[in-house]
């Protein structure tokens, strides 16, 4: 019989929040097979909430937040392929083909692709020089450069969810003229309410930078030394350097190769299996059934990617885990620290919290059951919003808005 | 220079010396198990919860208030509690011993 060391590896296909994470996953399970690790990405694999946030607005190298030191990778004895694009997945003999036409047979696989930034179809856009999405080490080291060479750089930035404000925040303490557009009527309206967009609109705003809503890009051309951004509404501005934070694509077509069940990303089981049983997918590129609010859902968190990164290591070491996590996410603009916990699709009813001018927390509601909490400055309030949802204590709506009464999960309990 | 001792919960022992940077980044960068980082240091994920040995508490000093909130989502709080990467690395801490939290 083949032992467990000289099977061929359980392959995972991309290293970044959620490859990296169950490939040390499976060690502290125990798995004593060969593991390996592929990315297309050379770098060594790095933290991407930082790209956005302290990477971009400091002088800092992409090595100082790195995913693991190379070191541990060796320890664990975790191989890592760095610069390699896997073309395709031949589920049948169960081997990779590389996009170089090499085989790399696997025993299990797990698909870690996440997912690539998304590019709006604007006339134009492809064409311009000074384009740079948010998703790469290569992207933020593009845009730094772009920036320290201009002297009074202009920056329009395309976008207004989390992604597309931390870098107007970013941009902005670089000394660089931010313009940020965004198509909805209102900032972040794919991912909270109302009360939430207006006070980061109004932040932004305090801060000098210049932000449109219901502006759609029509058309961008090169004018000169710089590029010229058509809007909807019939006006126009100049840009030096275009952002686009417009959303994400998932990257599927790998697992479409495979012919896995897709929908609205790669379907996976609770163990994070897929429609093949060699084959598990995790993060970004995953669409999952959440237990506690009883649908399928796709997050692009790296709470998600890690902890789905656990529960299929451990299901791979042939244990039954089930993935029922709390989502959680935050995310740091100037000096605000927003953080939330739950989901807040569905609400019928929000609650706002204020403890002071820059710390409040909204909390979502649907037919009296809290749903999700948004804490602004306030980590109390996403403690124990974490708390009462985790544990579906019911809360009393009316005592939830009083900041007199104090932010315990006693205390805003209902009594029924 | 401080001498920085990890006790991980399969108690591995893994002992250390550093001049800068935060409990969690040594952690991470040595490869202690249970030191996770997940947030990246900023005291949003919980996943770097160590115990500090009773007699370095004194010198580490108590949780600041983000971090006491924070380790109350976790249910193995105690007194000698602290998120890693909320706690500077300075030459006072030479010595100190750390135990992994569950
Ligand atoms: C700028 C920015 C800021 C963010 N801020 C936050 C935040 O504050 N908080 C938060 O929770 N989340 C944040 N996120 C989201 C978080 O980073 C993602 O949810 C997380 O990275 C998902 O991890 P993943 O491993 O599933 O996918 P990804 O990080 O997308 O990694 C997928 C990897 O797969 C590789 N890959 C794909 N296909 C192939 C192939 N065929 N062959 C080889 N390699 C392949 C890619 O190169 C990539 O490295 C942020 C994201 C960005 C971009
Ligand atoms: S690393 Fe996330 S709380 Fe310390």
């Amino acid at each position: 019989m083949q032992s467990v060391t000289d099977q061929p590896p359980v392959c995972i296909v991309g290293a970044s929040h959620a490859g990296v994470a169950c490939a040390f996953a499976l060690r502290h399970e125990g798995y004593a097979g060969p593991i390996l690790l592929l990315d297309q990405d050379p770098h060594l694999p790095y933290q991407r909430p930082p790209l956005s946030k302290v990477l971009l607005a400091e002088p800092r190298a992409i090595g100082d937040f790195a995913l693991k030191p190379r070191e541990a990778y060796d320890k664990e004895n975790i191989e890592l392929r760095l610069g390699v694009r896997v073309a395709a997945i031949e589920s049948r003999y169960r081997y990779l083909r590389l996009a170089d036409g090499s085989r790399q047979p696997y025993h299990k696989l797990v698909l870690a692709t996440g997912a690539r930034p998304l590019f709006p179809p604007v006339p134009g856009l492809g064409q311009v020089p000074g384009v740079f999405p948010l998703r790469t080490a290569a992207d933020i080291e593009g845009i730094r450069e772009a920036v320290l060479k201009q002297k009074k750089c202009r920056a329009v930035i395309i976008g207004g969810g989390y992604i597309g404000l931390e870098t107007a925040a970013s941009l902005h303490k670089l000394g660089v003229a931010v313009t940020l557009l965004e198509k909805e009527s209102r900032l972040l309206s794919r991912v909270t309410s109302p009360r939430m967009s207006d006070y980061f609109c109004e932040l932004h705003q305090r801060h000098g930078v210049a932000i449109h809503t219901g502006r759609q890009v029509t058309a961008v051309a090169q004018k000169g030394n710089s590029t010229l951004v058509c809007t909807n509404d019939g006006s126009t501005c100049e840009a030096d350097l275009i952002l686009v934070g417009a959303g994400i694509v998932v990257n599927t077509e790998l697992a479409a190769t495979a012919g896995l069940t897709l929908d609205n990303g790669i379907r996976v089981d609770a163990t994070a299996r897929t429609s093949d049983g060699h084959i598990y997918a995790i993060g970004d590129c995953t669409s999952h059934f959440n237990p506690h609010y009883g649908r399928y859902i796709r997050l692009e968190s790296v709470q998600n990617a890690v902890d789905q990164a656990k529960v299929a290591a451990a299901a791979l070491c042939d244990k039954q885990p089930t993935y029922n996590a709390l989502p959680w996410f935050w995310s740091d603009q100037y000096d605000v620290k927003l953080q939330m916990t739950g989901l807040s699709q569905g609400y019928d009813d929000t609650v706002v919290r204020t403890e002071g001018p820059d710390s409040f927390s909204v909390w979502y509601l649907k037919e009296g059951e809290l749903l999700a909490v948004d804490a602004v400055n306030c980590p109390k309030a996403y403690v124990v919003g974490t708390r009462l949802i985790r544990e579906r204590i019911p809360v009393d709506a009316s005592k939830l808005g009083n900041a007199l009464i104090p932010l315990k999960p006693e205390a805003l309990r209902s009594d029924f | 220079m401080a001498k920085i001792t990890f006790i991980t919960r399969e108690n591995e022992t893994i002992t250390t010396e550093a001049a800068a940077g935060t409990i969690m980044e040594l952690g991470v960068r040595q490869g202690v198990r249970g030191i996770d980082g997940d947030c990246g240091g900023v005291c949003s994920c919980a996943t770097c919860h160590v115990h500090v040995a009773p007699e370095y508490m004194a010198i580490v000093g108590p949780p600041g208030d983000i971090e006491s909130d924070m380790l109350e989502l976790n249910d193995n709080v105690t007194e000698y509690s602290r998120l890693g990467c909320q706690v500077q690395i300075t030459e006072d801490l030479d010595g100190l011993v750390l135990h992994v939290a569950r």
